[in-house]
């Protein structure tokens, strides 16, 4: 009489399930305690009031006036961050030169310097009390407590999100394929427009992203060169400072939960845009 | 076409690539430029291609001084190591591309493109690759793919990098039998870069053994093999 034995093969890198759900409930519960949490919260106080009152805080002339403030700076801002990136990556990555590593720290800087420290620098800069500043305020184009010097600030500190997602991207690729196009006729911007852009447009989409997110959320650099004016200058992070300092808490979370919703909605559109090209995705990675 | 390097040298930053090499290549040719790596023999292929520069001396098409000219200008076919397959688009998009990519005046129709992309992969035999992405094809099909764009621009010459250099053994014997009827049928000045003497032997007209940026030799594969020139050459080929 046979004796019929089985076995069970764990796979090398499977771990045992008590492990398994070990990692992944710690996972789940850091999730819950870090992010969900404060996102529910949110929402929650904001419309602890009921949705007429949270509405009602929202309908305001400055608050109406704080959030079309942030969208037009996420709309300045961010394609010139764009466009910007794109062209500091492009440089880095396609062309050998001195002073690489230098350049790279360069657009690394927002990242290491205070926010704060950015918006002193700018309102140095071009504050009344500068030479430049001066001269554009008596011409009647004033930089600093104005839209101009909010969005230089924000600039400044969103500008290396762009950058830092192709550079990795556009390293990986070489520059072969741009290398093929040219020796089959391509003009260079021709090259950059069928070749180049079309294989980084993912990369641009998070960077794009995540650059939009933070336009929208910054705080510090815009606190300092905006002068926090009610109903000017103003934006939305700034408002709900404002606001909560005031003790208006149902106001100030109606504005946080505008705010998050925005940055819902963009990661949302990633997700969709994410699903609906994923063969496309898997397709282009690996050549 | 006739392509003459007249002391051509090249150096990156203190470090020469080349030192000033002369050859003299005769229209129609099937030429293997063969070394070993840090050689040379791909820096020149590039000079030839327009993707590198010399730091002195001159490149000669059918007796005209090519040295200026741009990369697009000179009309070479270009087979990378890698293929470099544009890898966002179909392999009918991938051949057609030097086609589109010509000014409005001298782009062929439509309709044309699409008749010389069928018949670039009837050549290639592998008529029915169309529609897929390079992702879906094997390394062979790949190359066979780079070779046809290559050839969709009507090229004055045919300049191939290591172009059996990531395949297998089988399929490197039978793509140097299409790579030798494709010049055949075309009548292309072609060189080829390769490290691999055997196949430098078997393929080509005229072998240019290359080392540490000078040319060792040029000769016929029997001649090289027979006389090798130097101590280098005569190690080289019986490795």
């Amino acid at each position: 009489m046979s004796e019929t034995r089985t076995f069970t093969f764990r796979p090398a890198t499977e771990e045992t399930p008590v492990v398994r759900w070990l990692l992944i409930g710690l996972a789940v519960l850091g999730i819950a305690i870090l992010v969900a949490a404060p996102l529910f919260v949110v929402f929650a106080e904001a419309l602890a009031k009921g949705v007429w009152t949270a509405v009602q805080s929202l309908g305001n002339r400055d608050a109406l006036s704080a959030i079309k403030l942030t969208l037009m700076i996420a709309a300045i801002s961010v394609p010139l961050n764009a466009a910007f990136g794109i062209a500091a990556a492009w440089f880095i990555t396609k062309f050998d030169f001195r002073g690489k590593a230098f350049l790279i720290t360069l657009i690394d800087l927002p990242f290491s310097v205070s926010p704060v420290v950015a918006g002193l620098c700018i309102v140095l800069m071009f504050g009344a009390n500068s030479l430049v500043g001066g001269w554009l305020v008596a011409q009647g184009y004033p930089i600093v407590f104005a839209l101009p010097g909010i969005v230089l600030a924000t600039m400044f500190v969103t500008f290396p999100f762009v950058a830092r997602e192709l550079i990795p991207v556009m390293i990986e690729q070489g520059r072969a394929e741009e290398e093929a196009a040219l020796t089959l006729g391509a003009s260079g911007w021709r090259t950059f427009w069928t070749v180049t852009l079309p294989n980084i447009r993912w990369a641009l989409l998070y960077g794009v992203l995540l650059c939009n997110a933070r336009a929208m959320g910054e705080f510090g650099a815009v606190a300092v060169v905006s002068g926090k004016i009610r109903g000017q200058t103003a934006t939305m992070p700034i408002t709900i400072e404002m606001l909560y300092n005031e003790y208006l808490s149902i106001a100030a979370f109606s504005m946080a939960a505008v705010l998050t919703a925005l940055a819902l909605v963009t990661l949302l559109l990633k997700t969709a845009l994410e699903l609906r090209h994923a063969d496309e995705l898997a397709a282009t990675r690996r050549h | 076409m006739h392509i003459e390097i007249d002391e051509i040298s090249k150096l990156f930053g203190a470090t020469a690539a080349l030192h000033p090499v002369s050859l003299s290549l005769p229209s129609g040719a099937l030429v293997a430029l063969l070394g070993p790596s840090g050689s040379g023999k791909t820096t020149l292929l590039r000079i030839l291609g327009g993707l590198e520069f010399p730091t002195a001396g001159r490149v000669l098409f059918d007796g005209q001084d090519a040295t200026g000219l741009t990369v697009q200008e000179r009309r070479a076919g270009f087979v990378f190591q890698s293929y470099a397959l544009f890898r966002h688009m179909t392999v009918f998009d991938n051949i057609a591309y030097g086609l589109n990519a010509r000014p409005r005046g001298s782009r062929p129709p439509a309709a044309e493109i699409a008749r010389r992309v069928t018949r670039l992969l009837e050549l290639i035999q592998l008529p029915d690759i169309g529609s897929r992405f390079p992702s879906q094809l094997s390394g062979g099909q790949r190359q066979r793919v780079a070779l046809a764009r290559a050839l969709a621009i009507e090229p004055r010459m045919l300049l191939l990098d290591e172009p059996f250099g990531a395949l297998d053994a089988k399929v490197r014997k039978e793509l140097r039998q299409g790579l030798r009827d494709i010049h055949d049928e075309t009548g292309l000045t072609t060189i080829f870069v390769t490290h691999d003497q055997e196949e430098a032997m078997e393929l080509a007209d005229l072998v240019v053994v290359m080392s540490m940026g000078r040319i060792e030799q040029i000769g016929k594969p029997a001649d090289i093999r027979a006389r090798p020139a130097t101590q280098f050459v005569r190690d080289f080929i019986s490795a």
